[in-house]
């Protein structure tokens, strides 16, 4: 079981003393809290791609290589990267080049991007925003696992012998999570290519999320990559938390009533009644965040939602300690019980390297 | 037996808007079996306006939108503030799945505090649920305030012949029957797409 966080990179105004902190201190602070992700034992560490304020990160891989040159085991990935709006030539490229500077500790979540005004400032159309996911990941798929491409498709300039470069560390792509808050046809597409499926979880009832990742799980085993106990699931989540649970109420409180998305629209205590949302002690977001597995199954990747909203970076870290000092562990421990041996763990690039040659080896024999 | 929705946006308590629902509703009773479900939007305002903000619905609202959209058929009245449906009104309509109300047989109504504002049933409530797909009855209603107490009202016959037409619809209707799937893939998809796939 993997555990990490992930970030919307928002630049956004502290409610409690009005200051903003400019593009450079953001993007710093970035760096920070990744650092500090790895400092207190947490797997993974994932960034957006926006191309609009407030948000700061247009470019993830930049960003990434310059961190996973910081850090020994952190999990490099994206939160998501948009496969509807980039070329995926360029997604191939980017992200095999992030692999092999990254020792392989890179993994790459998709999403098609949400704002509908982003599209045509690429030439697209939202409109077509399935149709684009559908057809360029199938472009990147090629791309990473053969060595020479031939290509005609709807959205792109055909290729004749094109070889994307570098080629995937050790000859293996970097997993791919596909990202969905609520289309079928991208769970669809996760099982199909027996890739991992994310549901992200933070604004919306779990019960929405179980259904998508139940229906990912029957068409992952319907599609022959295993029972639908053993697919590939990753959850998104939000915690703030305090020693004293009143504490974190009070101190969370004009951050969420404030908040981008969420703000100055229902109350804490209804939204944390209804998405999983945390607020409280460690034992309470513990006690949350143990049921997950009751209502999705075993999972392989829990990502949390840490810095946004204009908390401090200061109080950011203060919650990556707790996180990781206090919460993760107990939840480790929590997932294990009784995990069945079937239930893979998430795959990273030394455990996709492996299955391969023990798949080659099979056929040798 | 089929089942009718009755959507009232009326804001005072009591309500002339929910006195017509009812009329409306009772009328049609009698012109065909139905069970009627009266959703009063008051009641769910603030979680509509938080629907708004976060894209979910509260249990709550689910509920209400769950009723609403199993329904054989819809009663739909609605105030007319400023020469159109409500707010509220509009704010739950948007809140809706835009293919939800698609073939749903629907009876418009309005109440207003003069007859001048009538024909906001047809410029605004009309292609609101053409838009929406809906097959809305040919009679609407609208009943301004002197309606509710003059002898010469013709209020009881708009109704009569607006839930008449209304009752032929919810007869034929068998939309609570019909089963929905919330993942069903759209026709001819492919997870690797129509065309480069291996």
């Amino acid at each position: 079981m993997q555990f990490g966080i992930f970030t919307v990179s928002d630049i956004t105004t502290d409610p409690t003393d009005n200051s903003t902190p400019t593009e450079g201190e953001r993007i710093k602070a970035i760096v920070t809290i990744a650092k500090k992700a790895e400092e207190v034992g947490l797997d993974v560490f994932a960034l957006g791609e926006h191309h609009n304020p407030p948000f700061v990160s247009s470019s993830p891989t930049t960003t990434l290589a310059y961190i996973a040159a910081q850090t020994e085991k952190l999990i490099m990935s994206t939160s998501i990267a948009h496969i509807t709006t980039n070329d995926p030539v360029k997604l191939a490229e980017d992200y095999a080049m992030l692999q092999h500077l990254a020792d392989g500790r890179v993994d790459l979540m998709l999403g098609r991007g949400n704002q509908g005004n982003v599209y045509p400032w690429f030439g697209k159309d939202v409109r077509d925003g399935i149709e684009l996911a559908i057809e360029n990941y199938a472009l990147l798929h090629r791309l990473w696992t053969e060595d020479f491409v031939d290509w005609k498709g709807k959205f792109r300039t055909p290729l004749q012998g094109f070889q994307s470069t570098p080629r995937p560390l050790d000859g293996v792509a970097p997993f791919v999570w596909h990202g969905s808050i609520r289309s079928p046809e991208i769970a669809e597409q996760a099982a199909y290519y027996g890739d991992g499926f994310f549901a992200n979880n933070i604004f919306w009832p779990k019960e929405h999320y179980m259904r998508l990742i139940g229906y990912y799980r029957q068409r992952f085993e319907h599609y022959g990559h295993g029972t639908a106990e053993q697919a590939i699931v990753g959850l998104g989540g939000q915690a703030f938390m305090r020693k004293n649970s009143q504490d974190a109420v009070a101190e969370f409180r004009p951050y969420f009533d404030n908040a981008p998305v969420y703000g100055h629209g229902p109350t804490m205590e209804d939204f944390t009644e209804q998405t999983p949302l945390a607020v409280g002690s460690p034992q309470e977001v513990i006690d949350k965040y143990a049921a997950m597995r009751e209502y999705f199954g075993d999972y392989q990747r829990q990502l949390f939602l840490m810095d946004h909203a204009g908390l401090p970076l200061k109080t950011v870290l203060e919650q990556l300690d707790i996180l990781g000092e206090e919460v993760v562990p107990v939840l480790r421990k929590e997932f294990a019980t009784n995990r069945p041996e079937s239930v893979p763990d998430a795959p990273t690039h030394a455990s996709r390297v492996a299955a391969r040659d023990a798949a080659e080896l099979a056929v040798v024999k | 037996m089929r089942t009718i929705a009755v959507i009232s946006a009326g804001l005072s308590q009591p309500s002339s808007t929910r006195l017509l629902a009812e009329k409306l509703a009772a009328a049609t009773q009698a012109g065909v079996d139905a069970r009627v479900e009266f959703v009063e939007l008051r009641e769910v305002a603030s979680d509509i306006m938080n629907n708004l903000l976060t894209g979910f619905a509260s249990p709550k609202l689910e509920k209400v939108i769950e009723t609403v959209t199993t329904a054989d058929a819809v009663i739909a009245v609605t105030p007319i503030y400023a020469t159109s449906y409500s707010g509220l009104f509009k704010s739950f309509i948007d809140i809706l799945d835009p293919d939800s109300l698609a073939g749903m047989p629907v009876l418009i109504g309005a109440t207003g505090g003069t007859e001048r504002h009538s024909l906001a049933l047809d410029y605004a409530m009309r292609p609101l649920f053409t838009y929406l797909h809906a097959v809305v009855a040919p009679t609407g209603v609208y009943a301004a305030s002197s309606d509710w107490g003059s002898d010469e009202s013709s209020l009881s016959k708009r109704v009569e012949r607006a839930s008449a037409e209304f009752a032929a619809l919810v007869r034929e209707s068998d939309r609570s029957s019909l089963v929905r799937d919330p993942f069903a893939l759209p026709a001819g998809f492919s997870p690797a797409g129509a065309l480069g796939a291996p």
